[in-house]
């Protein structure tokens, strides 16, 4: 099986030192991009001002935050199912950046919040929920980090995140059902304004962005943990040699 | 062109501090990210290395 | 298979009765926490009844989470959880018949406290009468729940607060329908909905939290 080769740790170290520079260039490319598109291009909203331009970085941090998540439980579920080391590792390199990704969503929706809203805080359906997945990502990295035992650490990682998997959309229900019944003590929120295509554009172009970022960022991650993990093998010593 | 100056663009039309703190923060935590990342890998080759040379003695 | 859960389940029970320490303790810490709350806010009636259901809930939460690090870590310090665990009967019956097990030593005698705090608080009876109920349904959620956390932290450093970390944020859902539910009957809108709800996840719960907490436990022994 072919499939297998890329998931063996040496030959996906050098496949991922060749795609990193790609990902890290496009990245950049499409960051100045859609900061060009949301700063110069997209034009002043009649509703919110110039303060709807936080929304370029707020809408793809709160994507990223969920995706990631997903992301993470589908590794987990492939290692579980297939025993495949590498998997384990995606999971474990992608789970800062979603932890980082939901901080920026939270914290750009406040600063968002405190114009439009008057508050710094409410507690809307969508920011409760992100706040709860912030709450599972810090798990999940606190378990990885109590746990000594590489097998034992990936694979409680994995069942945590995938119970959290099929909580997500539960706690998202309830949440939203709880904040319909509190209506009267929130405040009501505006709907969002039928968007322009640009803004829709801006947007698309810097989730893009975030998303090549974050696998740049993960692959970095993961080259370190091969390191690590195969540290007794010959091909690792070779590279040690090589490299410093 | 959305801007007549400079500090036409930095004020935000009045929500300057609301924009430029969450851009401002979301850069700032990126930029965290990817010290740490480089500082991590660096240490993580120099640790090997060292016991690598460690097993060879 | 029915035999299985039943002698798990009289072990517990015969072991919890022998240590009635623990088992106090933690019913103390539901009266305290809860009786917290009116210093902190103030004695005014008709605030108190306001927070009342989700103050109780949240103590009982916490009162429950208390012995959940030790639910499976007595039986690892004496060896007795690795018998079971490599025994021919399936590790899943193990852990039902460990969360029952905690369910009832830890959590009914809560449903019995909780009308009592129900009138410190100023509840209304019909109010109490559904504490009651949602609490009998959500409170075995926790016990599910706690059961895949206690098996993931089996054995490490800080192993409790590292299990409230990992298991509130899943729990999120009950504490909604439940004090809910008791809300929904002091506003007038009827506490169906919310009790519906949270008997919905107890069963969703039932199904999926024991096989998680099963291949955790297998993890864990390694």
């Amino acid at each position: 099986m072919n499939l297998y080769t890329f998931a063996s740790p040496v030959t996906f170290y050098h496949l991922a030192g060749k795609l990193i520079p790609w990902f890290t260039w496009s990245a950049i490319l499409l960051t100045v991009v859609g900061l060009y598109l949301s700063f110069f291009v997209a034009p002043t909203d009649f509703q919110q001002s110039e303060a709807y331009r936080i929304i370029f970085i707020h809408v793809p941090a709160a994507w990223m935050s969920m995706f990631i998540y997903l992301v993470m439980a589908f590794w987990g579920a492939i290692g579980l199912a297939f025993n495949t080391r590498l998997s384990f590792m995606m999971a474990r390199a992608l789970a800062p950046t979603g932890a980082i990704f939901t901080f920026i969503a939270l914290w750009t929706g406040a600063w968002w919040g405190k114009p439009m809203w008057g508050a710094w805080w409410v507690w809307d359906a969508r920011l409760t929920s992100e706040l709860i997945l912030l709450f599972l990502y810090v798990g999940i990295i606190a378990l990885w980090a109590a746990i000594d035992d590489i097998k034992r650490g990936d694979r409680a990682g994995a069942l945590l995140t995938l119970i959290g998997a099929i909580n997500i959309p539960i706690i998202y229900f309830s949440v939203k059902w709880w904040n319909t019944l509190h209506q009267g003590a929130s405040i009501s929120l505006t709907k969002a304004p039928s968007m322009a295509k640009i803004m829709l554009i801006g947007m698309l172009v810097m989730a893009i962005a975030a998303w090549f970022y974050t696998i740049a960022v993960a692959l970095v991650r993961v080259r370190g943990i091969i390191l690590e993990r195969e540290r007794q093998s010959e091909w690792v010593k070779e590279i040690l040699e090589r490299e410093t | 062109m959305e801007w007549a100056s400079w500090s036409d663009f930095w004020s935000m039309g009045g929500y300057g501090l609301y924009v430029w703190g969450s851009y401002g923060v979301t850069a700032l935590c990126i930029l965290i990210e990817i010290l740490l990342l480089r500082r991590s890998a660096g240490d993580t080759r120099r640790r090997l290395k060292r016991m690598q040379q460690w097993e060879e003695q | 298979m029915h035999r299985f859960i039943l002698a798990v389940l009289r072990r517990d029970l015969t072991l919890a009765a022998r240590r009635r320490g623990d088992w106090l303790i933690a019913q103390f810490f539901f009266v305290m926490v809860a009786s917290l709350f009116p210093l902190g806010v103030g004695p005014e009636p008709e605030m108190l009844a306001r927070i009342g259901p989700g103050v109780l809930w949240v103590a009982a939460t916490l009162a429950s989470l208390l012995s959940l690090s030790r639910l499976f870590a007595d039986d690892h310090h004496d060896g007795s959880l690795e018998h079971m665990v490599l025994s021919p009967e399936p590790t899943v019956l193990l852990v039902l018949g460990k969360s029952l097990a905690h369910w009832l030593i830890y959590c009914i005698p809560l449903l019995i406290i909780a009308p009592v705090l129900g009138i410190q608080f100023n509840l209304p009876w019909d109010a109490i009468l559904v504490l009651e109920i949602s609490l009998l349904l959500g409170t075995p959620i926790l016990s599910l729940l706690g059961g895949v956390g206690a098996a993931l932290t089996l054995g490490l450093r800080g192993g409790g607060v590292l299990l409230t970390l990992l298991i509130l944020p899943l729990y999120v859902p009950a504490l909604i329908f439940g004090a809910g539910a008791v809300d929904g009957v002091m506003a007038g809108t009827g506490a169906q909905a919310h009790l519906s709800l949270l008997g919905a996840f107890m069963v969703l719960s039932l199904m999926i939290a024991p096989w998680i907490a099963a291949a955790a436990l297998r993890v864990s022994l390694e």
